[in-house]
């Protein structure tokens, strides 16, 4: 009896651990006997990428039998949390979608492989892609390439600019020109309380692509030297320039406020702000979640020169992944930065191509909403970011100590300077 | 691990329950065939054989062990392991080696205003939140202890918040306290100038702070309406009889014999309010982590920022083991200071 008893136990304990161990055995039986490789692809979860990607999918496994692609998505907020609890479990993809901002420190800590260079030779990249891919490359090499490219521009809403007697077809061109407007568009109450923000901003969101990659470039200055090693934001005027500029609208002209209905894109499809820096990436969002909006687009009003800021989510292969299967993951890469997946792409997610040949073409850059943003592509920039987050919380911090405690906006400017450069310091500290 | 990792005890009742038993017959006949290892156990599953009062502790026994033993896996060992994290360079994303740097984290740490700012959020968040919801709790309980008709009614209407979802409450809030929202409307119409509530360095911490208290009232409220229910009705009446008025009663016979919950509360509450300044922090911070200018930031918001977002798991360890340590001494503390032996 009693060692009846003691059998059960022992099973259930063993069955137990079993089960807690035996994740990963099920992943490896999917590898199949006769030389089927199955690659595991991760993206973040937005309705439109994860549908258009289970098509591109089907299509490639029926031009490569053999290969089979298992998709998996996580939320956004959750993607690098995900990234980072599963890879320790030996969970991880053998492709992976990151942003591109994020793939310094994936690089830095072994996680990714270069690209092959067989399959994509650098010439090749460098000839057929917009110049701000080379934002992922690291060491001399590619670690990542992107199917899509998004640039922020302009959104306005036509309503309200007729409301208040300005011309719906001839928006801000100019610094001057978008201030002005800004003013114009602004209700506000006698005890200063905004009823009507003239242009959303919202640091947190793309307010700080804006000042770096936007701003600080059209006033003719620069945030990293080509090294990518030393911030020369604060070198000459036109970094502090751009700076106090970007400020002026919560600040002196009153326009803007941060929070303003929660966010600037609340605030903007709610029609309670009359224009917005944003992305090609929310063309989507604003006709699903308000398509009666009466908006038109316009490249970002400029100064002494035309600037934009790019930023794109980028395909790389993981460190384990070798042999036969690399091979596999190389294709399945290259399948995704073709010319036809890039045109299925922009059609399906408003994310614009990556190869300057497919989205130069003339109805694309002739399209009423894409047309601004495809327009700005080749003077975009995207920055080298080592740590998105800290360097968007330093440009936030720097905003808030002049808008909240009344700082000096040139003291505050030197100090975000000097943060970022700690942190280019720390970064090549140990390279 | 051998013999000698076994408790004392064990092998004197054995060893007597033993020698009992060398003198059965039946017993040393198996004796001499078995090894060592056999022989030791025996003894053991005679008694268990034998005795029906040891087969039910052995059955308590195996009964509690798989609690044990999950609770050993998910909880002990995740904080041990925490211990060890804390000491070393750990990035997440990283496979290879995990050298061992001693304090250099816990220096880092401290030398990093951003978490002292966090340390020092997370204490006042303690101080006002557990004071607030305490204070409100009791407030809320006394009155429903007085009245008669719709107790359920309103005990269901405070306790209501308390099981809404926290991300819906921190939202709700946010539009009740922004610059247009309702909460300034209020302010406008009696007369006062708008406040930027969320947006300032100065109030945010309050008004989530406030978020957190109101969501935690009803859960007080059913704490000490099941206090008040056990004290004796017939303590109040010779408070009566010796002319008490309600505020001496409420002093001397209510607190003090309410003395058990308001301890079980605070530390109840201090622990919850640890774990939930999380949320409301990511969801009513006006950027989202903690601002603005880090004047909302919690231990647990840095935390996870820094294993999810730096990745530096090294460091979030070491964050950890202090707030770990933080909570430790606070609960010594309030179990020192606010429990008290009261004789009636």
């Amino acid at each position: 009896m009693i060692k009846k008893w003691q059998l059960i136990l022992l099973g259930i304990m063993v069955l137990f651990i079993l089960s807690a161990c035996s994740d990963e055995d099920g992943e490896n039986a999917a590898e199949g006997s006769d030389g089927d490789i199955t690659l595991e692809y991760w993206q973040y979860a937005f309705d439109s990428k994860v549908n258009l990607m289970n098509e591109l999918i089907k299509e490639f496994e029926e031009e490569n039998p053999g290969i089979t692609i298992e998709q998996t998505t996580f939320p956004y907020d959750q993607y690098n949390e995900q990234v980072a609890a599963q890879v320790p479990a030996g969970n991880g993809p053998d492709v992976i979608n990151l942003f591109y901002g994020w793939v310094p420190s994936y690089v830095d800590s072994g996680y990714l492989q270069p690209l092959p260079q067989d399959t994509f030779s650098h010439e090749e990249i460098e000839n057929e892609f917009f110049p701000l891919v080379e934002a992922t490359k690291l060491d001399g090499e590619y670690w990542t390439i992107p199917t899509a490219v998004r640039t922020l521009a302009l959104f306005y809403n036509k309503d309200l600019f007729e409301e208040a007697g300005l011309d719906p077809n001839a928006p801000p061109e100019t610094w001057d020109e978008l201030q002005d407007y800004a003013v114009k568009l602004t209700k506000a109450e006698d005890n200063g309380r905004i009823e009507q923000s003239g242009l959303a901003w919202e640091p947190s969101q793309q307010g700080h692509h804006w000042l770096r990659d936007g701003l600080t470039y059209q006033a003719g200055g620069k945030v990293l030297g080509d090294d990518r090693k030393e911030v020369v934001w604060g070198e000459g005027s036109a970094g502090l320039e751009a700076f106090k500029y970007w400020l002026s609208f919560p600040g002196e002209l009153g326009t803007s406020e941060q929070g303003f209905y929660t966010d600037d894109v609340t605030a903007f499809m709610s029609e309670k702000a009359a224009m917005n820096i944003d992305g090609s990436f929310r063309i989507g969002t604003l006709q699903s979640d308000a398509p009666d909006l009466n908006y038109a687009v316009a490249p970002l009003p400029a100064k002494d020169e035309k600037s934009t800021n790019a930023s794109f989510w980028t395909n790389g292969i993981t460190s384990d992944v070798e042999g036969e299967k690399l091979e596999a993951a190389s294709k399945f890469i290259k399948f995704l930065t073709s010319e036809g997946v890039m045109e299925k792409w922009l059609d399906a997610t408003g994310e614009l191509p990556a190869k300057e040949a497919v989205a130069m073409q003339d109805k694309y850059v002739n399209h009423e909403i894409y047309g601004p943003f495809i327009e700005s592509l080749p003077f975009a920039n995207a920055h080298f970011f080592i740590d998105e987050t800290k360097e968007r919380d330093i440009v936030i911090d720097a905003a808030n100590k002049v808008l909240l405690e009344e700082a000096d906006p040139e003291e505050a400017f030197n100090e975000m300077v000097d943060s970022t450069q700690e942190l280019y310091d720390e970064y090549w500290s140990d390279k | 691990m051998g013999e000698g990792y076994f408790p004392s005890p064990f092998f004197t009742i054995r060893g007597y329950i033993m020698e009992q038993l060398k003198s059965s017959q039946d017993y040393d006949r198996e004796y001499d065939k078995k090894k060592e290892k056999v022989k030791q156990k025996a003894p053991f599953f005679y008694k268990l054989r034998k005795t029906h009062k040891y087969q039910k502790y052995f059955f308590i026994f195996i009964s509690l062990l798989l609690p044990l033993i999950f609770y050993l896996g998910i909880r002990v060992m995740p904080t041990l392991f925490t211990f060890n994290m804390g000491f070393r360079e750990w990035n997440l994303l990283a496979t290879g080696e995990r050298p061992f740097v001693g304090l250099d984290n816990f220096v880092a740490l401290f030398q990093d205003e951003v978490f002292l700012k966090s340390l020092l959020n997370t204490f006042i968040y303690i101080v006002i939140g557990v004071a607030g919801q305490l204070l409100f709790g009791i407030t809320v309980a006394l009155l429903l202890h007085k009245i008669n008709r719709f107790k359920g009614l309103f005990r269901v209407i405070y306790f209501i918040p308390y099981v809404t979802s926290i991300v819906a409450i921190s939202w709700v809030f946010q539009w009740l306290f922004m610059g247009n929202g309702f909460i300034n409307d209020v302010l406008i119409n009696i007369g006062l100038p708008p406040q930027p509530f969320l947006g300032s360095p100065d109030q945010a911490l309050y008004v989530i702070a406030a978020a957190m208290i109101w969501q935690s009232i009803g859960f007080q409220m059913v704490l000490f309406l099941a206090g008040l229910g056990n004290i004796p009705q017939m303590l109040y009446e010779a408070a009566d009889i010796d002319g008490a008025s309600p505020w001496q009663k409420f002093w001397n016979v209510t607190v003090p014999l309410l003395n058990p919950t308001i301890v079980f509360s605070a530390i109840i509450g201090m622990i919850t309010f640890i774990q939930v300044s999380f949320t409301q922090v990511i969801n009513m911070s006006s950027d989202g982590s903690g601002g603005p200018l880090d004047s909302t930031i919690s231990v647990v918001v840095y935390i996870y920022q820094q294993a999810f977002q730096q990745y530096d798991m090294g460091m979030a360890s070491a964050a950890t083991v202090i707030l770990f340590l933080f909570i430790l001494g606070l609960t010594i503390f309030q179990m020192k200071v606010l429990t008290k032996k009261f004789d009636y």
